[in-house]
């Protein structure tokens, strides 16, 4: 077992909302996360998995619960776990490079050493050529390219990632996956990754926590126990992915049934889904 | 733009209205008569217009930049604390909801028939309308972006300087734009009553003295800066800055 990195202990989280019941997004989180793990949390939206990554980032607030890295309670968000959203988040009225070296300079980096290192992770992302572009110039995927160089030029010990893939096409999705890949077996950063999507969630991490919802919490853990590089096609990867999906099926169907009511049937409704897919199949 | 000078020498032409009333705009009546042209070239040349229009000029930029400066302020309080949004943006808007022009009395009681009475009302406006328009701006920057930026570290005021302030830009010169029109009605309505020089005294010179072709040279003059500012600085930056950030500019 590698040395921990992040300790969650008994963390919980609730929001509270005028005249009505608080909701809880977290209840009685304790999770280890060792240095140099790549961590995914799976997961619906609303088990809390954006709230726990925000938590972590420094950017929202445990109602209870204790939380460290390296020991040390978190205080507020830090350079040493940057934030990678689902949307780029780049400011419009900086260069490309600008937008790259913005953390270098707060972190009192002198600017041609700070243009240096922009330039090194640009060139790692492939996008050299775009440094003097405005961001408007860029595609969807390239943005997302530049904010993942954003956050690792700062050499953040940890990245946390927010759904960065989510608003990409399947395409770019992967690509970006092996070029996080590789950065990350380079970097060997920790990283947590929130994602829906169970194929990403299984190509990429070490870990995937399957988080569940009402209360939000860690419904159960999964060790992805296949070599790297990862390749799409490997049996080991496509028979975890089965087996998450069938496990958060019975997840996804609780919610429904709360959100529609009981009569709700998501099985009956996955039979109309199947004979969907398989119409046309036997021209 | 030919036509509408033809029909106005046509109407003086004929003696609709009696020529103190409408003078002829570039053809005198009567050889070597007035026109309106040729006041307003006399008059820039022998330097009335001209310092008139520099004194006017002159209390505009610094009513302005003194309103720039305090519509920050109490723009960026407004937006940074919902107590002073409560009471203070409250109290603004609805100041603001005033004509500037009717606190000229109050401000004649207080600072004078003289300059002051009329930066008085340059600031005052320009100052709400500026500081409604900011705090506005900087509620509406996108959390994405702030959120960026506190994940790299930036807080307090670094990230406004950094963020919030820049991400207001566009509506930032929105915002002076309508400040700077409402400070050059301010300016001529005050001079204009407050009679302490510039343009709008000498307008109403002009009116004591029946002389319409010098109310109207100075009409053009009025028009002719209005036009030039608005066009030229703020409509120019408008458009490079949203340009610059690929935001679609509609002609």
């Amino acid at each position: 077992m590698l040395e921990p990195h992040i300790q969650l202990t008994d963390l919980h989280k609730s929001f509270e909302h005028k005249g009505q019941e608080p909701v809880i997004a977290l209840d009685q989180v304790n999770l280890t996360i060792p240095k140099g793990e790549f961590l995914s949390l799976l997961g619906p939206s609303g088990c809390g998995k954006s709230t726990l990554l925000n938590i972590i980032a420094g950017l929202d607030k445990q109602t209870s619960g204790d939380i460290t890295v390296n020991g040390k309670p978190i205080k507020g968000p830090g350079n040493d776990r940057i934030v990678v959203f689902q949307e780029s988040g780049l400011f419009p009225w900086m260069s490309v490079l600008d937008n790259v070296m913005y953390g270098l300079l707060i972190k009192k980096v002198p600017k041609e050493e700070a243009k240096a290192r922009a330039m090194k992770w640009l060139q790692k992302v492939h996008l050299a050529k775009f440094a003097h572009a405005q961001p408007h110039e860029l595609s969807g995927g390239m943005k997302q390219r530049v904010a993942i160089a954003r956050a690792l030029v700062m050499d953040p010990e940890i990245l946390l990632m927010d759904e960065p893939f989510a608003a990409l096409d399947e395409q770019t999705r992967m690509v970006l996956h092996k070029e996080l890949e590789s950065l990350w077996r380079e970097t060997k950063k920790t990283i947590i990754f929130v994602t829906h999507n169970i194929r990403e969630a299984v190509i990429l991490s070490d870990r995937i926590l399957l988080m569940k919802t009402r209360p939000g919490g860690v419904k159960r853990e999964y060790t992805v126990q296949a070599s790297r590089p990862r390749q799409a096609t490997d049996s080991v990867l496509v028979d975890l992915e089965g087996r998450i999906l069938s496990e958060l099926q019975l997840e996804m169907e609780k919610v429904l049934k709360e959100e529609f009511g009981d009569d709700y049937d998501f099985k009956k409704d996955q039979l109309h889904g199947n004979s969907d897919s398989h119409m046309g199949s036997d021209i | 733009m030919a036509i509408l000078i033809a029909i106005w020498e046509a109407i003086s032409k004929f003696e609709i209205f009696p020529a103190f009333m409408w003078p002829p705009l570039i053809i005198p009546n009567e050889p070597g008569g007035v026109t309106v042209m040729k006041t307003l070239i006399n008059g820039l040349i022998d330097g009335q217009l001209l310092e008139a229009t520099g004194q006017s000029l002159g209390r505009l930029i610094v009513g302005f930049v003194i309103a720039v400066i305090l519509g920050t302020i109490i723009g960026f309080l407004i937006y940074k604390s919902e107590l002073i949004d409560d009471t203070l943006g409250f109290f603004v808007s609805t100041l603001q909801s005033v004509p500037n022009i009717v606190w000229f009395p109050l401000a004649i009681l207080w600072f004078g028939l003289g300059v002051e009475s009329v930066l008085f009302i340059i600031i005052l406006g320009a100052t709400l309308s500026l500081s409604i328009t900011l705090s506005t701006a900087f509620k509406s920057v996108p959390p994405l972006n702030i959120r960026v930026a506190r994940t790299m570290g930036s807080k307090g005021f670094h990230l406004f300087r950094t963020v919030i302030f820049p991400a207001s830009v566009p509506q930032f010169i929105a915002g002076l734009r309508v400040a700077w029109a409402l400070a050059w009605r301010a300016v001529l309505a005050g001079e204009l009553l407050g009679g302490s020089g510039g343009l709008g005294t000498l307008l109403d010179m002009g009116r004591s003295l029946q002389s319409m072709d010098l109310v109207f040279a100075i009409m053009i003059i009025i028009g002719v800066i209005g036009t030039i500012i608005d066009n030229f600085v703020f409509v120019k930056l408008e458009r490079l800055v949203l340009r610059k950030r690929g935001i679609q500019v509609v002609k």
